[in-house]
C-alpha cells in the first residue's frame, strides 16, 4: 500500500491526512523547539496569515471568485478583537489621568467624552467572540449578496472589493475618535486579566492559533469533498451549465465568500493577540493583495499549500528585509510574475507533478496519486 | 452644511470647487484613457498603470532639469518636449512589457492582475533606488504660473487651464485614433472578434503590442501633466490606480464617453463634497456611491452592444 493511494478515510484521503499529520508536527513540534520565543511570535503571526490565505484557497481556487479584499476581513476581526482588548487595558483606574477615565486613551485625546455605541458590546468577551466571526460574515453577506445576485463576477468582482478595502481604510483613518486612526488600536494589555506579554502567554497562543489552523484545515478538507466543494468547482468551470442545472449559483458564492471572510477574521483575531495591535495597514489593498500571493505562491487549488506559501513568503520578507531592504520589494514582485507566468499551481503544483511522483517512485508503488492535481486554475 | 454662506458666496464656492474638480477630472481622464484603452479593449488589468504614470513624470522631470541647467533659452517650452518624450519612454516600456509578461496571459485576466501588480512593485521600488525615496516636483516655466481673476472670488489658476486644454487636446487624438483611423478600426475588430480579425489579415499580436503600447504611453503624459499639480514619489501612482480603474468600470468598460462622463461625475462629487465634509469623508462618500451605482448597474453607465 502506498503513502500516496487514494483510499479514503471520511473525507480526507490517506495522502491529505499525512500531509496533515506532517504540517501539525511542523508547526507543533519543530517550529517551537528550534526557535526562540520573539521568532516563534513571528510565526505565529505568519501562520494568522495562512487563514486567510486558506480562505483563499477556498473561494478563489475552488470558487474562481478572486477577492482583493480579504483584508477587510481580516482587520474586522482584527479589530473587534483589539476594541475587547482595549477596553479592558482602560479600566478607570488605568485611565485616571484622562480627562473621561474609563474609555480608550485615543478617544481621550479626540474630545471624546463617552464611549461610542458600537464599542458598547466589546464589553463582553462572548459577544466580542462572536462578533469576530459574525461582523465580517454579514459584511461579506452584504457584498456578496449584492454582487453576485446581479451576477457580477471575475474582474469586475475584484475591482470592487478592492474599493470596499480602499474605502473602510479611509473610514479607519479618518474616524480617528472612533477608531485609533492610522496608528490603530495599540497598547493592549490583558486578556480578562491574563497578561498577553508575558513569554508564557506567547507559547500558549501560538498553540491555541496552531491548533485552530489546523481545525480550519479540515474543515477545509470537509468543504472541499462535500457536494458544495463539487458544486464551487462546477461553478469555476462552467458557471452557466451549473446555474442551469438549477442551483442558486449566487447563494453558493456568496457562501463561500462569507466562508472565507470568517476564516479571515478568526485570523485575523488570532493576530490582535498574539502581536498586540491591530491597525490599518492590515486593512487596505496592499495586504489584501499579499494575501492572494501567499495562495498563489502555495498554490490556488492546495489547502495545506496555502499554509506553506504563507510561512515561505513571510519568512522571505523578514529574511530579505532584515538584510536587503532594496531588494525586497523586487524579490515580491519577481515572485509574483513567476508564480503567474511559470508556476500557475504554486509550490502544490511543483509537488504534484516532480516531487510527489518521485516519492511514489521511490516508495514502489507505481500509483501516481496526489493531493493536488485538481486540474488546471480558473480563468 | 451650507449656513453661514450666501448664495453669491455659494456660487463662487461651486465655481472654484468645480474648476478645481476639473483640474482632478483632467488627471483622471487622462490616466483612465490608457486604461480604458488597456482594459476596456484588451481586457487586461494593468495593475502597474500608476507606475508607468509615474515614469512619465519622472521623465517630465528629468526634463525640467535638464533645461534648466543647459538650455535656459529653452526653458518655457521644455514641457512640450517632455511630454513627447514621456509618451515615449512610457509607451516603449510598455511595449517591452507586453511582449515579456503580458501576451502569454491574455486567457487569464485575473492573472494579467497578479502579474503586473509584481510588475509595479518592481517599478515602485527602481524609482526609489535611481530617484530617491522623496518626492520631487518640477518648475514651471512663468508663463504658466500665477492665475487668472475672473470676478473678485474667482480665479483659476493657469496650469490647471493648459492641463485641461492638454486633456481636451489628447482625448479629441484618442477618439480619432480609435474611431477613424485603420489602426483603430483593427484594434476594435480584434476585440469584438480575434480569430475572425487573424483570418482576414490584421496581425493581432502586432495590434495588442501596439495598443498595449499606446495605452501605456497616454498613462505617460498623464504622469507629465500630473507633474505640474503634484510633486512625484516612487507611490504616488499607487494611490490612484483604484480610483482609475473605478473610473473606467463605472464609466462602461469600453465606451470612451463613458469613462470621460464618469471621471467628470467622480471627481466633481469629490471636489464639491471636499470643501463642505473632510476630505476623507468626501472620498469615502464618492466611492461608496460608485460602489453602489456599480451593484444595481454592473455593466457600467454606458456600454456598447456587441454579439458575444
Amino acid at each position: 500500500m502506498s503513502v500516496f493511494s487514494k483510499e479514503r478515510y471520511g473525507f480526507l484521503a490517506r495522502s491529505e491526512i499525512l500531509g496533515l499529520l506532517a504540517l501539525a508536527a511542523l508547526i507543533v513540534v519543530v517550529v517551537p523547539l528550534s526557535l526562540d520565543i520573539f521568532r516563534l511570535n513571528l510565526v505565529g503571526k505568519y501562520l494568522t496569515y495562512a487563514f486567510v490565505a486558506i480562505g483563499l484557497v477556498l473561494c478563489w481556487g475552488f470558487g474562481g471568485i478572486l477577492s482583493l479584499g480579504q483584508g477587510i476581513f481580516f482587520g474586522l476581526g482584527g479589530y473587534c478583537m483589539a476594541m475587547f482588548l482595549k477596553l479592558e487595558a482602560s479600566s478607570v483606574e488605568n485611565t485616571k489621568i484622562q480627562s473621561t477615565p474609563g474609555i480608550p486613551d485615543f478617544m481621550d485625546w479626540n474630545q471624546l467624552t463617552s464611549l461610542p455605541w458600537f464599542w458598547q458590546p466589546f464589553k463582553s468577551l462572548p459577544l466580542t467572540l462572536i462578533a469576530v466571526v459574525a461582523v465580517p460574515a454579514v459584511f461579506a453577506f452584504v457584498i456578496g449578496t449584492a454582487m453576485f445576485k446581479r451576477r457580477v463576477g471575475g474582474v469586475y468582482f475584484a475591482i470592487i472589493t478592492q474599493a470596499v478595502a480602499a474605502i473602510l481604510t479611509i473610514l479607519i483613518i479618518g474616524q480617528q475618535g472612533f477608531t485609533g486612526g492610522i496608528n490603530g488600536i495599540t497598547d493592549l494589555r490583558t486578556l480578562l486579566g491574563w497578561d498577553i506579554r508575558t513569554d508564557h502567554a506567547k507559547y500558549v497562543l501560538y498553540f491555541v492559533n496552531a491548533a485552530l489552523l489546523m481545525g480550519v484545515l479540515v474543515l477545509g478538507y470537509f468543504v472541499r469533498a462535500s457536494k458544495l466543494g463539487r458544486i464551487l468547482v462546477a461553478m469555476r468551470d462552467k458557471e452557466d451549465r451549473v446555474r442551469f442545472s438549477g442551483y442558486s449559483v449566487a447563494s453558493f458564492k456568496t457562501f463561500v465568500f462569507c466562508l472565507a471572510a470568517a476564516l479571515a477574521a478568526v485570523g485575523g483575531a488570532m493576530f490582535t493577540l498574539q502581536v498586540g495591535f491591530m491597525s490599518p495597514s492590515f486593512v487596505g489593498i496592499v495586504p489584501s493583495i499579499e494575501m492572494v500571493i501567499y495562495t498563489a505562491v502555495g498554490g490556488r487549488l492546495s489547502l495545506i499549500g496555502a499554509v506553506y506559501g504563507t510561512l515561505l513568503v513571510n519568512a522571505a520578507k523578514t529574511a530579505l528585509s532584515e538584510s536587503f531592504p532594496q531588494l525586497w520589494l523586487l524579490g515580491l514582485g519577481g515572485l509574483f510574475i513567476a508564480v503567474v507566468l511559470a508556476f500557475p499551481n504554486g509550490l502544490a503544483g511543483i509537488w504534484g507533478a516532480w516531487i510527489a511522483p518521485w516519492f511514489a517512485r521511490l516508495t514502489k508503488s507505481g500509483s501516481h496519486g496526489s493531493a493536488v492535481a485538481n486540474g488546471s486554475p480558473a480563468e | 452644511m451650507f449656513e453661514g454662506y450666501s448664495l453669491g458666496d455659494l456660487a463662487s464656492i461651486f465655481v472654484m470647487q468645480g474648476f478645481a474638480g476639473l483640474i482632478l477630472f483632467s488627471v483622471f481622464v487622462l490616466m483612465a484613457l490608457g486604461l480604458a484603452i488597456i482594459f476596456g479593449q484588451m481586457g487586461v488589468i494593468n495593475m502597474a498603470h500608476g507606475e508607468f504614470m509615474i515614469l512619465g513624470a519622472y521623465v517630465t522631470w528629468m526634463c525640467s532639469q535638464i533645461f534648466q541647467n543647459y538650455i535656459p533659452a529653452l526653458f518655457p517650452i521644455y514641457f512640450f518636449v517632455a511630454m513627447a518624450l514621456a509618451f515615449v519612454a512610457s509607451g516603449a516600456l510598455g511595449m517591452l512589457v507586453e511582449w515579456a509578461l503580458i501576451r502569454h496571459l491574455y486567457k487569464r485576466p485575473l492573472d494579467t492582475l497578479l502579474a503586473t501588480w509584481g510588475l509595479s512593485l518592481i517599478l515602485q521600488q527602481v524609482y526609489r533606488s535611481v530617484f530617491g525615496p522623496r518626492e520631487v516636483g518640477v518648475d514651471l516655466p512663468s508663463w504658466m504660473m500665477g492665475s487668472l481673476q475672473l470676478t473678485d472670488t474667482i480665479e483659476v489658476q493657469i496650469n490647471g487651464l493648459f492641463v485641461m486644454s492638454l486633456t481636451v487636446v489628447i482625448t479629441v487624438v484618442v477618439a480619432f485614433l480609435m474611431f477613424r483611423s485603420g489602426w483603430g478600426r483593427q484594434v476594435r475588430a480584434v476585440v469584438q472578434n480575434r480569430v475572425m480579425a487573424g483570418a482576414v489579415g490584421i496581425d493581432t499580436e502586432k495590434v495588442d503590442r501596439l495598443t498595449f503600447g499606446i495605452g501605456c504611453g497616454i498613462a505617460g503624459v498623464a504622469g507629465s501633466a500630473f507633474t505640474m499639480i503634484g510633486s512625484t514619489g516612487p507611490t504616488a501612482g499607487q494611490l490612484y490606480i483604484v480610483d482609475t480603474f473605478l473610473v473606467v468600470v463605472f464609466g462602461g468598460a469600453q465606451s470612451l464617453l463613458g469613462t470621460i462622463l464618469s471621471a467628470f461625475t467622480i471627481s466633481q462629487a469629490q471636489s464639491t463634497m471636499e470643501f463642505f465634509l473632510s476630505g476623507s469623508i468626501a472620498k469615502v462618500l464618492t466611492l461608496l456611491g460608485v460602489v453602489g451605482i456599480l451593484m444595481l448597474r454592473p455593466q457600467g453607465l454606458f456600454v456598447l452592444k456587441i454579439r458575444r
